[in-house]
């Protein structure tokens, strides 16, 4: 752990944020309804949304796509950590936060484009938003783009099922999916 | 020669904060070590994007404290000359080598040439660390190598 004094620490982390010179801030929010979640934001907007960090991968990875300079900035994350809680609360049910898909390949960004357009408390399949990107018959490759959704819960990836209508899975674990389509009202 | 990767920012601030306070604390005394504690992180947040291998960073991160401390000095005495002890216990060998050498040298020479002969920066990474241009970085470098030929030749 650190070997500083928490206010030094904290006050060198919200300087740090504030220079704008930080590739990603993050933060690690302990306790919401759905575990552990490591938020990240770059200067564009907000680039990850991982649940049950193991911190140490997870931050190779972010300097891995992002740059070196990641660094852990509460204060950074003040909007994200606001609109989740709303959101967690049920007071919320659309985010007006930027994003930075960057990190994704083309084919991704359009699917995750695609994905932001599905409403709150609605669901759709992973072969309508195959269709919507001009791929009908890819629908297995948009499983794949939801399961890397790099911004879960804001991009709204637990809001794509099976044609069947069955959960079929989730980056998170089923378990959480059904949690969020419970709060959304989409489950009964 | 293989070289360490760059860690994220993270790592190197968790690994190295607790050393760099202490030695801010050794030369300038509990209350003044903590501005100078940040301002030597953001200093080598600034200089961090641009670094090319991860070699070295607790000699790299002491350097920028140590500078940080003399131009912190320099703002509240002009004439304040401190002198910089060398500082480790760990492998450093291209700190190590640089630092006994470079030891007459004036502040701002002796770290220019540390960082740019000892840890390969480029000018403007220097210029970043020292909180001065990249032109100011590559003059101080050469003016130092220029004055230990002096030296030498004396």
């Amino acid at each position: 752990m650190t070997g500083v004094p928490a206010t030094l620490d904290l006050r060198f982390r919200a300087a740090a944020a504030a220079t704008g010179e930080l590739d990603v801030a993050y933060d690690v929010l302990d306790d919401t309804p759905v575990g552990k979640l490591l938020v990240g934001v770059s200067e564009r907007g907000l680039c990850r949304v991982h649940f049950d960090p193991d911190p140490e991968q997870e931050l190779e990875d972010l300097a891995r796509r992002f740059g070196p300079r990641v660094l852990r900035a509460p204060a950074a994350l003040d909007n994200v950590r606001r609109e989740l809680d709303e959101y967690f609360s049920g007071a919320r049910h659309a985010f007006d936060l930027a994003l930075d898909l960057r990190a994704a390949p083309e084919f991704h960004q359009r699917v995750l484009a695609e994905l932001a357009r599905v409403e709150y408390g609605h669901t759709t399949t992973y072969g309508a938003l195959a269709a919507l990107v001009g791929a009908p018959k890819a629908a297995r490759a948009v499983g794949t783009v939801m399961n890397r959704n790099p911004v879960p819960i804001v991009l709204p990836c637990h809001r794509v099922v099976g044609a069947s209508g069955s959960l079929t899975g989730y980056g998170g674990g089923l378990e959480r999916k059904e949690w969020l389509l419970r709060l959304e009202g989409a489950l009964l | 020669m293989t070289v360490a990767a760059i860690p994220p920012f993270e790592r190197f601030y968790e690994a190295h904060n607790g050393e760099v306070l202490a030695f801010l604390r050794r030369r300038a005394g509990r209350d003044r070590a903590d501005d100078l504690f940040q301002e030597t992180f953001l200093r080598a947040l600034r200089a961090y994007g641009r670094l090319e291998h991860g070699d070295h960073l607790r000699a790299w991160v002491l350097t920028i404290a140590d500078r940080t401390l003399i131009d912190a000095a320099r703002k509240e005495k002009p004439t304040a000359e401190l002198v910089t002890e060398p500082s480790g216990e760990d492998e450093l060998p291209a700190f190590e080598e640089l630092a006994p050498l470079t030891e007459g040298l004036p502040p701002k020479e002796r770290a220019a040439v540390v960082l740019r002969y000892g840890y390969s920066l480029d000018y403007d990474e220097i210029g970043a660390a020292l909180g001065s241009s990249e032109d100011a970085a590559r003059q101080a470098a050469s003016a130092g190598v220029r004055r230990l030929r002096k030296e030498k030749s004396q």
